[in-house]
This record gives C-alpha cells, sequence and structure tokens, in this order.
C-alpha cells in the first residue's frame, strides 16, 4: 500500500504530476467535486494542529469526500494506551485514507506499516512535513514558472526547522539550485544537512549572518521564525531576534520577483506591513497546500485501487 | 596461553583488538550455558593484535551484529572438530534489534514491542540511521 511518510518517497516525476493535478484543480474545481464521493479521510491528530488538519479536512470535502477523526491524543485510544499499530490497523476498517499527525518520530511509518489503506505523514514530531514541502514546491512552482535555477535563501532557525531540512532535500533534485543560509551562529543549518545533502550534490550554497546582505540575490526567501526556547540565554536571543525580522527596510534592495515564503504561524518575524507587498507569498502557500493534498489524497487513493 | 579447542561450535575470528567484549554483550553470550572463551589482544600478523571469541555450541548468531561491531571479522563453523565453514561478514545494510534508537523522540522510545531497525546510510563512515527518526546509531 502506497503512503506518504518522507518528500523523498516522491520520485521527481510524481511530484511533477501531483503539480499538474493541483494545477488542474485550481483551474477546474468543478470537475473534482464528487472525485471522492463516498471516500472517508481519517484525520488521525496526536497532537494540536489547526492549519494542517484543516488543510487536509478542507480538502477532502472539495473533493466531496468526509472526514472523521480526531484533533489530540486524549480523545483518541491513545490515551487508554493504544499502540499507532492497532490505532491504524483500526482505523483501516473505517476509512479509505489517513493523514497522521504525531508527536513521536517515525509514528507515520509505524502506522503505514500496519494500515491497509494508505497513510499521509502529517507530521511528526520535528522530523518529517512533507505535505508542507509539497505546498512549497507547487508555491515556487506557480510563482517562480519553474523549480530549477534558482537561488533560495533560508531565513531565521535553520537548526530545528523541519521544513527548512526538508526542502532543501527537495530542491536538491533540480538543476540549478543555489542556496543561501542565512541565521544565526547558534542556528546554522546543521553539518549533517550540508554533508548528506548539500556537498553530496554539489550544490553552491553560502552561509551569512545578515539578510540585508543576502536579500538583491535571492530568487526566494523562505523565513522561519528564531523561537525564545533555542537560546542558551536571554541575552542572545535579544541581540538577535530583530535581525531576522523582515520588514520593508529589510526589503530593500530585494529582486522585484522575490518570493517571500513562511511555513506559518508567524509570530513576528515577517512585519505584517509586508502582508500586502506582491511578493508575499505566505498565505498563497496555505491555499496550495490545499490544493496539493486534494492532488496526493487523490493519488494514493487512485493507487490503493489496483 | 592455552585454550581448548572446541568440537562443534563457532570461532569469531579477527575481532579489532578491543571489541570482543562489545560483541559478547550485543550477541547476548552471557545468556549461554556453553563455555564461552573471549580471547584479547592475540597477536595477529595481518592485524598486529585481535580478539578472538570460541562458543562451544552449535548455536545462531546474529551475523549482523557481528558486522555492525567489525566488518573484517570472520566466523567459523566447527563441526566434529573440523574447520567446516568460513564465513565473511562485511557492513550489513540494515540492522533489527541489534542496537536500539536512543533518540527519546522517536516513536521506539514509547511504543512496545517495535522492532529497532537500522539502514546503512554512509557505508564510508559507516554511519547506520534508525529506519524511523533517521537519527545516527550511536
Amino acid at each position: 500500500m502506497r503512503s506518504l511518510i518522507n518528500i523523498l518517497d516522491l520520485s521527481i516525476e510524481e511530484i511533477d504530476a501531483l503539480i499538474a493535478t493541483a494545477n488542474d484543480i485550481i483551474a477546474n474545481p468543478e470537475r473534482y467535486r464528487e472525485a471522492c464521493k463516498y471516500k472517508k479521510l481519517a484525520t488521525l491528530f496526536f497532537e494540536p494542529s489547526t492549519r494542517t488538519r484543516l488543510s487536509f479536512e478542507a480538502a477532502m470535502l472539495e473533493l466531496g469526500g468526509s472526514v472523521l477523526g480526531f484533533s489530540e491524543a486524549n480523545s483518541s485510544s491513545a490515551a487508554k494506551g493504544e499502540s499507532v499499530a492497532d490505532t491504524a490497523k483500526t482505523v483501516s476498517c473505517y476509512a479509505d485514507i489517513i493523514a497522521m499527525r504525531h508527536p513521536k518520530e517515525g509514528a507515520p511509518l509505524i502506522a503505514a506499516q500496519n494500515a491497509t489503506i494508505p497513510v499521509i505523514n502529517a507530521g511528526d514530531g520535528s522530523h518529517n512535513h512533507p505535505t508542507q514541502t509539497l505546498a512549497d514546491l507547487l508555491t515556487i512552482r506557480r510563482e517562480k514558472g519553474r523549480l530549477c535555477d534558482l537561488n533560495i535563501g533560508f531565513c531565521g532557525d535553520l537548526k530545528f526547522g523541519r521544513t527548512v531540512h526538508s526542502l532543501i532535500a527537495a530542491m536538491s533534485r533540480y538543476e540549478g539550485i543555489q542556496v543561501t543560509l542565512i541565521s544565526p551562529e547558534e542556528l546554522k543549518l546543521p553539518s549533517y544537512v550540508k554533508k548528506d545533502i548539500l556537498r553530496k550534490k554539489d550544490i553552491p550554497y553560502t552561509q551569512t549572518t545578515s539578510l540585508e546582505h543576502a536579500m538583491p540575490s535571492l530568487d526566494i526567501l523562505y523565513m522561519t521564525r528564531v523561537q525564545r526556547e533555542r537560546f542558551f540565554n536571554e541575552e542572545d536571543y535579544l541581540r538577535l531576534k530583530d535581525s531576522y525580522i523582515l520588514d520593508p527596510a529589510k526589503l530593500r534592495g530585494a529582486k522585484s520577483d522575490l518570493c517571500i515564503m513562511h511555513p506559518l504561524p508567524r509570530v513576528n518575524e515577517i512585519s505584517v506591513a509586508i502582508d500586502d507587498d506582491p511578493r508575499a507569498c505566505y498565505f498563497k502557500q496555505v491555499l496550495n497546500g490545499k490544493f496539493i493534498r486534494m492532488a496526493l489524497i487523490l493519488m494514493l487513493l487512485e493507487e490503493a485501487k489496483r | 596461553m592455552n585454550i581448548d579447542s572446541i568440537s562443534n561450535g563457532l570461532v569469531i575470528d579477527h575481532i579489532s583488538a578491543g571489541q570482543s567484549m562489545r560483541l559478547y554483550e550485543l550477541l547476548g553470550l552471557d545468556a549461554l550455558d556453553c563455555s564461552v572463551a573471549i580471547i584479547k589482544n592475540v597477536s595477529s600478523r595481518k592485524m598486529g593484535k585481535k580478539d578472538i571469541i570460541k562458543i562451544d555450541a552449535d548455536i545462531p548468531v546474529d551475523i549482523d551484529a557481528i558486522g555492525y561491531v567489525d566488518p573484517d571479522a570472520t566466523v567459523n563453523v566447527i563441526r566434529d572438530g573440523l574447520l567446516i565453514e568460513k564465513r565473511t561478514i562485511g557492513l550489513p545494510e540494515t540492522l533489527t534489534d541489534v542496537i536500539k534508537c536512543k533518540n527519546p523522540r522517536c516513536i521506539t522510545s514509547t511504543e512496545q514491542e517495535i522492532r529497532h531497525v537500522f539502514r546503512l546510510t554512509d557505508r564510508d563512515a559507516k554511519i547506520y540511521r534508525c529506519v524511523y527518526c533517521e537519527a545516527k546509531a550511536k
């Protein structure tokens, strides 16, 4: 049974096909209104999430299917000590496809190994979140018209940000990619990501602590939140936090067709003054997330039929 | 120093000096009733020094565990006092229930009865990663 646990489970051709389907859904939504009629999506959210769960539910509803599930572990049998494997086997009897979020890394893989229906990883701790990466890829493709020949700047917390690591892994498979890593020393991209992905694939990358210096060369700026709890002491946090807040002044010198992205939720790392700038794409990312999830549900249900 | 030869059992030879105790633990040899000899720092022409483990019983051993600790080790199978098979090992592609994932955020840390599976992700650097959380084996 085909599931999606890690973005690298999908080939470039499959990602292209998903993007094509998502674009067709955007252009012709009426064609898909009953595409999943009588099908059920189980959203098994062992930890709270607003955007991802609602995005999956909206995706299934727009495909004409229905949704069941829970939104926190306390309202599931996990509170009674049921294993992920048993939950997956049980839910397979009720639904046609599962979207699972779990605080423990690898839980969706266990579910996929035990379910008899497709499982989509909707985030496992700080590990993988492949549908966020698909939303990012659809956004880049729609905004830039291509997934190759791009200089992508990642700014903020590059050490713990799973969306950053996944997007770097996904983009590393395309031609002509350059990566610019903008972060405080404390939150630099881990060396294993540089070694296993960037250096292994000969992807040119630069590291800097200055967002302003990096800005003029960027085609895409992927912002992430610098979180207080990531610092050893309050002084360092206070010293650095404003350096990575994107505001109109820092955007001076940026390309006119820059694409500003953020996986959300935003706290204060992008000033609301940027929201009306045509280069701000983070709410388009949210919308694209729903469309690419629709495409993914369709693909996995189609493969499950075979 | 004399150690009796065995008539039916296994000799794990060419273990890098100092690794035999680790192998003893990983293979669970402490649970065996038969004679087990750990010979450390044996002179070796090829290796300078090596360790040897002799097990005086015909028991199955986890070849992957041996390959993980020392891919250059060899396993000699002895029957009726004769060497009937000499196996070279190499690095195994996967390890199942040989080592445990130490990542507290990994699902294996809370769920019972999940097999701990690691995959070889970098042969040159001998790096294994947990298939669930991708944490590096320590």
